[in-house]
């Protein structure tokens, strides 16, 4: 009995989480394959035609191959950033959730305004200026590390209140203090969250459309999310065009996760079963 | 008031010691043969690219040591901001295409761009364009592309067979509406997702509001006459109203765009279409019967004795002043504002207006609506849009026309909260009177 | 709360080093945690972010063209205040991160019970969940504004199977602003789910075992066990998805740009067409406007979350 409704309820949850998951991404898929004039309709349809390489070669091809330009800038930003993210704001994180005191106050209202205040794009492009950075790879790296920055330190913080004291302490009687503590015994515990934070800030970063418009602009230094205006412009949309673009540019996130994914259930499997 | 220029940015580098400002737009130096490299940038709108890739075609095949490396940028506010984010930070390429008008007095040519005046780039300019690209008494500018007709775009073929004449008044018009929803088909399309796309009764009936009260633009700029208190002027709010209000719309207008609404059109579901010829060209690939099919008349007025078409002037193509190739940019935007130039550009989009430069005429294949635009303008029956007779134009006009066009918002309380946007724009400009 | 053997939590090895808990600090090698830690973030934080925002709020008291600016004092805020829609904004935005920040909450916290369980399609279920954080919002915004078309959308063919006519829901000012907000819960309540996910997995077995031995049933667990011990997880998406909506803006966006009208504008979406506009100035005192709002509110907010801590 008890069986029965534990395998109806996977049933419902099953049911629920397709319509409600699934259909929009088929939906963006079969756009995608459909040829101009039906995905138009911008219906549920079943496609009549199935210019599948056409479209996935209109796409790559637009704009002197763009798109793949784009998705060599998008890999390194997104490495770069990412890295950088995790290296810091795991050392901030983990200061700021060990040790109390003015400086720590300080520390979390700046993370908190971080959080909280719209980035101003004009003085920042002017430093970046200043520094020899603006329309550089780089300077973009920069700009997303510090706009990520407080949602990172944030999560860091959270979960290193996780990890006991005590262990920091049994440490520092072996005389492991500062780096060695952190990087040696601390580290290596808060590999739950950093998948966390890798995983969602790689996202956030390769999807990110406002930031590379400002930072980085031109053709040549294009990221995969600003080719999603090569089909769509004020005066007309090419659906299937935008929706096979669309497809391609949620790719590699998604090879991202089903990389990671196993990875956060081992990682947190073995948190949990030290606990 | 104590005006400064960057002075705070300037403080913070002056205390930088890494004071090395990056390489800026042009992507070479002049060489001494002549040859140079030039930065286009232009907005990313199907019509405009094709066109620019023609136009760059043929530039490079008459003046081989110049090439183009043609850049997109997005279009309306978004683009806006990058055009002035990058000239106020000095990385504008060194050839941009932009709008002309009151949009252009907000980006201070002045400070960022080449003055041409009296240059002889603008040989082949006709002059009765050169006062929407001129501030403060100086010429800044070329026509890049043609002139482009507000109105309303109607199915022909409907018309033909409903037996309607094109209506001259606004009496005629509702008249025409009434028939064509008793036949059952859409008699007005609107689509206010694509926002833009719901101003057009008041802009483009500004011709009606000329001939009604000569000095309004004027007054306007000098905040002397307003919308909500020029009754001429508030006619367009009042259309807008009436329209929605006798149920003449699109079902689904809240959340169509302008594809939905060039469909109905092209299709037939759909007969008048407030719109620009602008719009059209786009979309002759995906409805290629939209060339003869659709025609364009002047939103109609009152009376049916004055009755004409408000037309935007085209945009200008525009050098920066951090360009380091003045010579090749020059070279290039004379043949812009060419008879070669405006071939090649028709060769690339359909000309959707006449072009503002001597010596070329509409080909005889132009798409109707140029031909019908032409026709006002061959009669001296037009007048160029508020935006390019005054500087003062209000940035929540589309919000405010949606909200009265979804019955949201009254005629009179639209235009009263469009009076009050505009004041807002005209105090962040800083213009005389305000 | 009421585990009868919480001390069973700590494993063996840290409990021996619970006799140095007096004495952290150690004479002769400096702070165990190091200031030092903070450096290479601050120094990014600050050249990056911190030096340009206090820059900004210079110019919010400029009338501002790029090119130029003006001293004016605190005119920018007035006319802010002035603002015709300021109302609908502030209220759009309350309901829009009340809504959305409960949502992901009460939703993420439900599939983190049901994702942790043992059910059989759990990697299935949790990879789906998670899918559309991976999409960029550009593109949800894309396919749901052609989802939720009132006569060729999905949703509305869908409701018609079952005789209901569904609204124009994006071009309707009753409902636009709710169907963003779900559509933002659609999009994020992934993200919440792997929060609580991570944190359900580090409750200790120890304290469910507890519970059973007491004989507690599944809402026990739940009520004694997974509340109160997800609670920094609690804490995380509050705050995250609570200040997001209040800043929210990009879904807004891309479905509906603040309308029909402004029936649907949020305080960001206001600062962004000033911004659009080109009032620079008066798009950057906004930015200080919210940021002040938003910190009035989330201060206590943290304040109160924080306290209810359950310490580690």
């Amino acid at each position: 009995m008890r069986a029965l409704r534990r395998s109806g309820a996977e049933v419902a949850a099953f049911v629920v989480a397709v319509v409600v998951f699934i259909v929009p991404f088929s939906f963006m898929v079969l756009t995608a394959v459909k040829d101009e004039l039906q995905s138009a309709e911008l219906d549920f349809a079943w496609p009549a035609s199935w210019p599948i390489v056409e479209n996935f070669v209109a796409v790559i091809e637009a704009r002197d191959y763009v798109l793949l330009r784009a998705f060599v800038n998008s890999t390194v930003l997104t490495v770069g950033a990412v890295a950088l993210l995790v290296v810091f704001c795991s050392m901030a994180g983990f200061v700021l959730q060990r040790r109390k005191g003015r400086m720590g106050t300080t520390v979390n209202f700046l993370v908190l305004t971080g959080l909280i205040i719209p980035p101003a794009i004009v003085p920042t492009i002017w430093v970046l200026q200043g520094l020899g950075l603006f329309k550089t790879l780089p300077g973009l790296i920069l700009v997303e590390v510090a706009f990520h920055m407080s949602y990172s330190v944030l999560l860091f913080r959270a979960f290193v209140a996780a990890v006991p004291r005590e262990l920091d302490e049994a440490a520092m009687i072996d005389g492991c203090t500062g780096f060695r503590l952190f990087f040696q015994v601390i580290f290596p515990l808060l590999r739950p969250v950093t998948i966390t934070v890798v995983l969602t800030t790689s996202v956030a970063v390769f999807n990110d459309f406002v930031n590379p418009l400002y930072f980085l602009p031109g053709d040549e230094n294009a990221t995969v999310q600003l080719t999603l205006y090569n089909f769509q412009s004020q005066y007309s949309t090419q659906w299937n065009l935008l929706f096979m673009d669309i497809v391609l540019i949620t790719i590699p996130p998604l090879l991202a996760f089903v990389f990671f994914n196993r990875k956060i259930v081992a990682g947190m499997t073995a948190g949990a079963i030290k606990g | 008031m104590k005006t400064t220029r960057h002075r705070l940015g300037v403080a913070f580098f002056a205390a930088l010691p890494l004071l090395a400002l990056t390489a800026c737009g042009s992507p070479s130096e002049p060489a001494a043969d002549g040859s140079a490299t030039l930065a286009l940038l232009i907005d990313n709108n199907e019509s405009t690219v094709n066109a620019a890739k023609s136009v760059v075609e043929a530039f490079q095949a008459a003046n081989p040591k110049i090439k183009i490396q043609t850049e997109t940028r997005p279009p309306g506010g978004e683009g806006d901001n990058i055009v002035k984010t990058r000239l106020s930070t000095g990385e504008m390429s060194d050839v941009f295409w932009y709008n002309s008008g009151s949009l252009l007095q907000a980006l201070n040519p002045a400070q960022t761009m080449v003055d041409l005046t009296g240059d002889p780039v603008l040989k082949n300019v006709q002059e009765s364009f050169l006062p929407v690209v001129t501030q403060g008494g100086k010429v800044y500018g070329v026509p890049a592309g043609t002139a482009t007709g507000g109105g309303i775009l109607y199915n022909r073929k409907v018309y033909e067979k409903l037996g309607l004449q094109v209506p001259k008044s606004w009496a005629e018009f509702t008249a025409n509406n009434d028939k064509i929803k008793a036949a059952g088909i859409t008699p007005v399309i609107s689509t206010f997702k694509d926002t833009w796309t719901s101003q057009l009764f008041v802009l483009a009936d500004f011709f009606n509001v000329q001939a009604a009260v000569p000095g309004f633009a004027q007054d306007y700029t000098a905040n002397k006459a307003k919308y909500a208190t020029t009754p001429a002027a508030l006619t367009g709010f009042k259309r807008l109203e009436e329209v929605h209000a006798k149920g003449y719309l699109n079902k689904g207008f809240g959340s169509a765009n302008l594809d939905a609404g060039i469909k109905l059109l092209a299709e037939g579901t759909g007969v008048h279409y407030p719109l620009l010829t602008a719009s059209l060209p786009g979309f002759v690939d995906k409805f290629p019967q939209v060339t003869t099919d659709i025609g364009y008349f002047g939103v109609p007025g009152d009376d049916a004795a004055k009755n004409g078409a408000t037309v935007w002037e085209p945009g200008g193509a525009y050098i920066a002043k951090t360009t380091k190739n003045v010579a090749a940019a020059k070279t290039f935007l004379a043949f812009i504002a060419s008879p070669e130039g405006a071939a090649a550009w028709a060769k690339g989009t359909p000309p959707s207006g006449p072009f503002r430069i001597k010596g070329y005429q509409l080909p005889d294949d132009a798409i109707q609506v140029a031909k019908d635009l032409q026709g006002y303008i061959d009669k001296n029956e037009s007048a160029p849009a508020l935006e390019f007779v005054s500087p003062v134009k209000g940035p929540s006009l589309e919000q405010i026309t949606v909200a009265v066009g979804s019955g949201l918002t009254t005629a009179a309380e639209g235009a009263a909260q469009y009076d009050k946007d505009v004041e807002k724009q005209a105090k962040q400009l800083g213009l005389a009177g305000w | 709360m009421t585990s009868s053997r919480p001390s069973t939590a700590t494993p063996p090895e840290p409990r021996t080093a619970a006799a140095g808990r007096r004495t952290p600090r150690r004479k002769g090698r400096g702070n165990p945690y190091p200031y030092v830690f903070y450096l290479p973030a601050g120094i990014i934080y600050t050249v990056v972010f911190l030096v340009p925002t206090i820059m900004a709020f210079y110019f919010s008291m400029t009338r501002w063209t790029l090119f130029d600016s003006t001293f004016v004092g605190l005119e920018n805020f007035t006319d802010f205040f002035a603002e015709q829609n300021l109302r609908i904004g502030f209220q759009n935005t309350l309901i829009y991160a009340v809504s959305t920040s409960g949502l992901k909450v009460v939703l993420g916290m439900a599939l983190g019970v049901l994702l942790t369980s043992r059910l059989k399609l759990r990697g299935f279920l949790r990879s789906v969940v998670f899918f559309p954080v991976l999409v960029s919002t550009v593109a949800v915004g894309i396919t749901f504004s052609v989802l939720l078309k009132p006569d060729t959308g999905l949703v509305n063919k869908a409701l018609a199977l079952v005789g209901v006519s569904g609204p124009d829901w994006l071009g309707d000012a009753n409902t636009a602003l709710l169907s963003v907000a779900i559509v933002d819960v659609w999009k994020g309540v992934g993200l919440a789910t792997v929060i609580y996910i991570a944190g359900m997995m580090s409750i200790p077995r120890d304290y469910y075992q507890a519970v059973a031995v007491d004989g507690g049933g599944a809402w026990h667990r739940f009520r004694y066990v997974t509340l109160p011990l997800s609670w920094p997880a609690t804490n995380s998406v509050i705050i995250l998805s609570f200040i997001g909506g209040l800043r929210s803006f990009d879904l807004i966006w891309t479905m509906t740009r603040g309308g029909p009208g402004f029936t649907s504008d949020v305080i960001a979406s206001i600062i962004y067409k000033q911004y659009q506009a080109g009032f620079f100035g008066l798009s950057t005192a906004g930015n200080v406007i919210l940021f002040i709002v938003v910190t009035a509110l989330v201060v206590p907010l943290t304040r109160f979350l924080s306290a209810r801590e359950v310490p580690a």
